[in-house]
């Protein structure tokens, strides 16, 4: 029996992170360090306006003056600002002619990855933005998009084709001055993807953006910004994966969300960048302020995130609920295992009539990690008839790791109902002992259990990416038991 | 089909069974009985291959094989199941889902194809109709929010499905009214073959009214103390324990 409990082991050595490969391609890579004249190389490189490079040093002074915030429950080691480079671009073969070739490299590594960047080769309807280190590689789809209106595309290209939305919107909901992170990404941000849905529209399919970091040393800081006019709907999905290296790499992003009256936004997210060896070396600090700004009335946003990557998980993808009926939803599956971090959750501030929020949380703590749920439910004075219910759930799988929560409420509002749910529960030897004796072994077993324990959110994503998130929660949880 | 010599297991230093031998054929029925404490349940749990007991001595031959090198899903592809006392709940986590992949590791382990969808479903109705169980039962988590009742039919139904060469039902009858009580029996009596063996474990004779078995034994303090035919079972319960209490103590 012990001996076999060393295959299962050994098996799951073998089976580590399966996106630790790195693409051998030429790169226009800028010098490590941070000062005035890199953002201003930044600007340059990306040929940008004047606002835009204003805005960036603005920025950049403002996050000069800043302390990283330390109130998390996470351990951080100093990270060297000066040390890191920002950025990277793949350099495209010089035969491509169009903007739509795209070297066939890049297109190895995204077919690689499960992400076919050739529409012929698409057989589901989902519009991809493959965006590797500091810029994004391709976007397909864009002209069936374009005639309903849609645009889709790059940051980059938004800000040469569409300055006077990014102008309009950039930094309304995520201003630079809102956080640490968000200061240095409004300073640095190389790429991303924007999305505009214009009014009474429904996208035709889903929207995604891929997330690739390649190169060593390099931070990833993109900015994604979706606007939904009135009555319009779009579903959006971002993915991420990094190679395997013994140094910690920076991903700090920023998602700005816009709803409009009667707007509905459903961001839905797999994250699983690089965590780290199984003792704790390398891996992604994944710091990143994501927020939605329900401003119409009867407006919606939802976030859906299943979190298994990452060294170092921190953000909390929030919805401020402006509108009158406005709706916000935060559903979230975070995995940690071996030396793992992540202190997430979400924040729903209640400023409209009749706003309602809900918040599902499920934390799967293992090895020798932590996991943390933290989330601020805000109800203004003037938002009546507030109602928010949040249901945070721990599963914990041996007895080195941590499970924490630490929910925050503030309520102004007589007339609000504020409901919190928190459950604490150890994956049982007596499960796994069940279905083992039906001849299910060990590692489906835990599959099974841990994703039934996470369907409530599993079953929020879109098809295409649940079947993945499955996969995914298995793979990061392999020999967790033991 | 089963032969057990001589076994021995203890847990956390503490003997359980202390020197069980029992032999089970193909085509019979074999009724464990014997107080609270007396090891029952460690026994079904050691067949089974839980690990929390360890094995002192001696050994389990099932179909010519060291049963001991075997882990819990190996033995259960071989065609063993066990009845729990106490079912587990899953949540999340469907029934139908977990039927299914139980099957297939089962059908995978004898070099067959996965069931199709369909024959699953027709399978899953079949089953479901000679155990008597309620349809929306199988629209659920596995076990989750059953009753007492339920999960014990649950556990036949589960049965019924993956068809086993050796079946130990460890207290399948305690909790069941009378009703349930005769589904359950029905349902292990029409499941029983010429191929098949079946290990009843319990605590009282009443299921004993039902299922009729070839062989009864007595379990006490570890050691099968006494065995017969069904009419053993009979005079435990006019005569209960103590009688036999007397009889080893006097031996």
């Amino acid at each position: 029996m012990e001996k076999n409990k060393d295959n299962i082991l050994h098996k799951y050595t073998q089976n580590e992170y399966k996106h630790g490969w790195v693409t051998d391609i030429e790169s226009d890579t800028i010098p490590k360090g941070l000062n005035e004249d890199v953002i201003r190389m930044i600007s340059k490189k990306k040929n940008e306006p004047q606002f835009l490079l204003d805005f960036r040093l603005k920025a950049y002074r403002y996050w000069k003056e800043m302390q990283m915030p330390s109130w998390a429950h996470l351990s951080i080691p100093e990270i060297n600002y000066q040390d890191i480079v920002y950025y990277s671009a793949p350099k495209q073969k010089a035969g491509t002619k169009s903007m739509d070739d795209v070297d066939p490299e890049l297109q190895k590594t995204f077919d690689r990855l499960g992400i076919p960047i050739d529409e012929q080769k698409r057989l589901a309807g989902v519009a991809v933005d493959a965006v590797m280190d500091s810029s994004s590689v391709k976007t397909t789809f864009k002209e069936k998009l374009a005639e309903k209106g849609i645009i889709f595309c790059s940051f980059s290209e938004a800000v040469q084709n569409h300055p006077d939305l990014i102008k309009e919107y950039m930094g309304t909901v995520v201003p630079y001055t809102d956080n640490y992170f968000a200061a240095l990404n409004s300073a640095v941000f190389s790429d991303g993807s924007f999305c505009y849905i214009p009014k009474g529209v429904k996208t035709p399919m889903e929207l995604s953006t891929y997330f690739r970091i390649n190169a060593a040393n390099t931070g990833q800081f993109e900015r994604t910004l979706i606007v939904a006019e009135d009555d319009s709907y779009v579903s959006y999905l971002e993915g991420c994966t990094a190679p395997i290296r013994d140094n910690n790499q920076l991903h700090a992003a920023i998602v700005e969300i816009v709803a409009k009256n009667n707007a509905h936004v459903k961001y839905s997210t797999v994250q699983n960048w690089y965590p780290g060896d199984k003792n704790g070396k390398g891996g992604i600090y994944n710091f990143v302020t994501k927020r939605g700004m329900a401003q119409g009335n009867n407006s919606k946003i939802s976030w859906t995130q299943v979190e298994t990557g990452s060294a170092i998980t921190w953000k909390y993808p929030s919805v401020i609920l402006r509108g009158d009926n406005a709706v916000g939803e935060f559903y979230s599956v975070a995995v940690t295992n071996n030396h793992q971090q992540a202190d997430t959750g979400t924040k729903m501030i209640h400023i409209g009539k009749n706003t309602k929020s809900t918040i599902v949380s499920k934390g799967i703590s293992a090895g020798y990690s932590n996991n943390s749920y933290r989330g601020l439910v805000k109800i203004t004075k003037n938002a009546e008839n507030a109602r928010n219910f949040s249901q945070c759930d721990s599963m914990l799988m041996g007895d080195k790791c941590g499970a924490h929560t630490f929910p925050y409420i503030e309520t102004n509002n007589k007339t609000a109902i504020v409901e919190h749910e928190a459950t604490t529960s150890k994956i049982g030897e007596d499960q796994i002992f069940y279905c083992n004796q039906r001849g299910i072994n060990e590692e489906d077993a835990i599959g099974l259990i841990v994703n039934g324990y996470a369907k409530e959110v599993i079953n929020k994503l879109p098809m295409e990416f649940a079947v993945e998130a499955q996969t995914l929660l298995q793979i990061s949880l392999e020999g967790s038991v033991g | 089909m089963l032969k057990i010599k001589n076994l021995h297991t203890a847990i956390e230093g503490t003997e359980i069974l202390k020197g069980i031998d029992l032999e089970v054929n193909k085509g019979e029925i074999h009724a464990i009985m014997g107080p609270n404490g007396s090891g029952k349940s460690t026994l079904a749990s050691v067949l089974a291959g839980r690990e929390l007991f360890e094995i002192t001595q001696g050994e389990i031959i099932y179909e010519g094989k060291n049963l001991l090198e075997m882990n819990p899903e190996e033995r259960a592809k071989e065609g063993i199941f066990l009845g729990f006392q106490y079912p587990v709940e899953i949540p999340g986590v469907s029934m139908m889902n977990f039927l299914k992949t139980a099957l297939n590791e089962q059908r995978k382990h004898k070099g067959m194809e996965p069931l199709k969808s369909s024959d699953f479903l027709k399978m899953v109705r079949e089953k479901k109709e000679l155990v008597q169980i309620d349809s929306n039962l199988t629209n659920r988590s596995v076990n989750e929010g059953f009753s007492g009742g339920e999960k014990k039919r649950n556990e036949i139904f589960q049965m019924a499905m993956l068809n086993p060469k050796l079946s130990i039902l460890d207290e399948t009858d305690s909790g069941l009214d009378i009703d349930a009580l005769r589904i359950v029996a029905n349902g292990v009596n029409s499941l029983k073959s010429e191929d098949n063996a079946t290990i009843v474990i319990t605590h009282y004779q009443r299921l004993l009214n039902y299922i009729i078995p070839d062989k009864v034994h007595v379990l006490y303090e570890g050691k099968i103390v006494k065995s017969g035919d069904k009419n053993l079972a009979f005079e435990l319960e006019n005569k209960g324990y103590e009688w036999l209490a007397k009889e080893v103590s006097t031996e």
